[in-house]
């Protein structure tokens, strides 16, 4: 077998492209993720009723199907929800990069809830009482009391859970966005080198989330420390 | 919402009328069903395995078993699954010769469950190695004390109380692994996913058929659910497992 690495180098600039978008994807589905995420938790943790059942709902139902088809739900439904919102005449066209970042937020959020929750979890009841009991809000008692110990507990598991968001990504595939698989793919397919480009692809994404993961590991031992 | 809602479609035939929509999303469970279950085989035994030897004294084996982990826990299970259907038969001529002739449904059959199989592999040894890792140091020394050799210790003392600690992780790993099959449908596998949009692409009615899915695989994790919590019942250790049966 002959291994092209001259197609590797040829397509650099248009890989390079495709993994700017896995990152921004990451990025943002990250951080839409966290701050909904939180939201849900709350509203999950919440004594009101139909707040807590919502929440519950929402988190399970994301959490129990397969994301490809999340993917293929949202695909499908974004342009019909946007053209009911505007009344256009016609779905409007949002794309399937677009549609990947608003999926990947709203799906994620799922799974950062349930960390965020059980990161809420871990702070002592007398917390919350020793806030309340300074006669802080419940707003106040989360922003100012709560959240940052939660958050403080729970960064090693978030960035656990960004590094597989970060694989995660790649399934944009099955919605033909261009991120860097995608972008891979198409190269491979057009000049007959999928060999090399998957190669090519596999090697980066080790990297890449080997790297990250021993700085959590190394993060984690640190946290657990002052803890 | 301009929509035509159809939820009488499933009842209707394909264009080739050879089906009704409803028997090949069935068709569809059961690819996904067979993948995950034979995927779920590999996954349970290789990642024992690994698992096990990461505990051991063996400089070598913890060093095997941990690269395992780590080269199939960062790539991209889409990624894995490409490699395997795409490069690994290329650099194999033996392979090559039996994928180029063969049943192109079944090697991607095979492809699927040897990608999840494998990639699911390296999150069971990590529950594995958890496991073993979360019993009291004694019962390592319990085993040697009585003489027992270092695989019998494993076999009679350490492995029995592990598998049964880590039964609710191994769980949410069996449904994240049915979940993860729908990703065969890149590689052409005809499996729930795959036949929902199909049948969407065919009928326009993406709604009904992705409802469809979504009920289905809901169900198979409810079901899973109940046979696996089934099992930590059975097998829970009297007053020594917390949520073992009473």
């Amino acid at each position: 077998m002959d291994f092209d690495f001259d197609v590797i180098q040829r397509s650099l600039p248009y890989l390079w492209k495709g993994f700017q978008y896995t990152v921004q994807l990451t990025g943002i589905a990250a951080l839409g993720g966290m701050v909904f995420g939180t939201f849900l938790a709350l509203a999950r943790l919440s004594s009101i009723k139909p707040l807590y059942l919502t929440a519950a709902g929402y988190v399970n139902l994301m959490r129990s199907i397969p994301l490809v088809l999340v993917l293929f739900w949202f695909f499908f439904l974004v342009p019909l929800i946007l053209q009911a919102i505007t009344g256009a005449d016609r779905p409007p066209q949002v794309g399937a990069e677009r549609t990947a970042i608003i999926t990947f937020i709203l799906f994620e959020a799922a799974y950062f809830a349930e960390i965020v929750r059980a990161g809420i979890q871990s702070i002592s009841k007398g917390q919350v009482g020793a806030a309340y009991a300074l006669g802080l809000t419940y707003g106040q008692a989360m922003r100012l009391v709560i959240l940052p110990q939660a958050f403080r507990n729970m960064l090693p598991v978030l960035l656990t859970q960004t590094i597989i968001l970060f694989q995660d990504t790649s399934l944009v595939y099955v919605i033909s966005a261009t991120d860097f698989l995608g972008a891979a793919a198409k190269i491979g397919q057009r000049d007959g080198r999928l060999v090399e480009m998957y190669t090519f692809v596999a090697v980066a994404y080790f990297f890449i989330s080997f790297t990250l993961s021993y700085f959590v590991k190394q993060l984690q031992i640190k946290v657990a420390v002052i803890r | 919402m301009n929509y035509n809602w159809n939820w009488g479609v499933f009842f209707e035939e394909l264009p080739g009328g050879e089906a009704t929509y409803w028997e090949i999303l069935l068709e569809g469970v059961g690819w996904t069903l067979a993948v995950s279950a034979l995927a779920w085989i590999i996954a349970l035994v290789i990642g024992s395995v690994i698992g096990t030897i990461r505990t051991t004294q063996s400089r070598p084996l913890v060093a095997l078993g941990n690269a395992w982990v780590e080269f199939f826990r960062n790539i991209p299970l889409l990624v894995q699954i490409f490699l395997w259907y795409f490069v690994v038969p290329e650099v194999s001529a033996p392979l090559k010769a039996w994928v180029v002739q063969a049943e192109p449904s079944h090697v991607q059959f095979l492809m699927a469950v040897i990608g999840l199989g494998l990639f699911t592999s390296a999150r069971v040894a990590e529950q594995v190695r958890a496991g073993i890792q979360s019993l009291p140091r004694g019962q390592r020394a319990a085993g040697m004390a009585v003489g027992l050799t270092t695989t019998q210790t494993y076999r009679f003392v350490l492995l029995p109380m592990a598998f049964r600690i880590i039964i609710p992780p191994l769980t949410s790993e069996t449904m994240n692994l049915i979940k993860n099959s729908s990703v065969a449908l890149t590689i052409g596998l005809a499996e729930l996913t795959f036949r929902a949009r199909e049948m969407g692409e065919y009928t326009f009615n993406f709604f009904e058929a992705f409802s469809a899915a979504t009920l289905i695989y809901i169900a198979i994790a409810m079901t899973a659910n109940r046979v696996m919590a089934h099992v930590e019942r059975r097998v829970a250790v009297p007053g020594y497992i917390a949520g073992g049966a009473k």
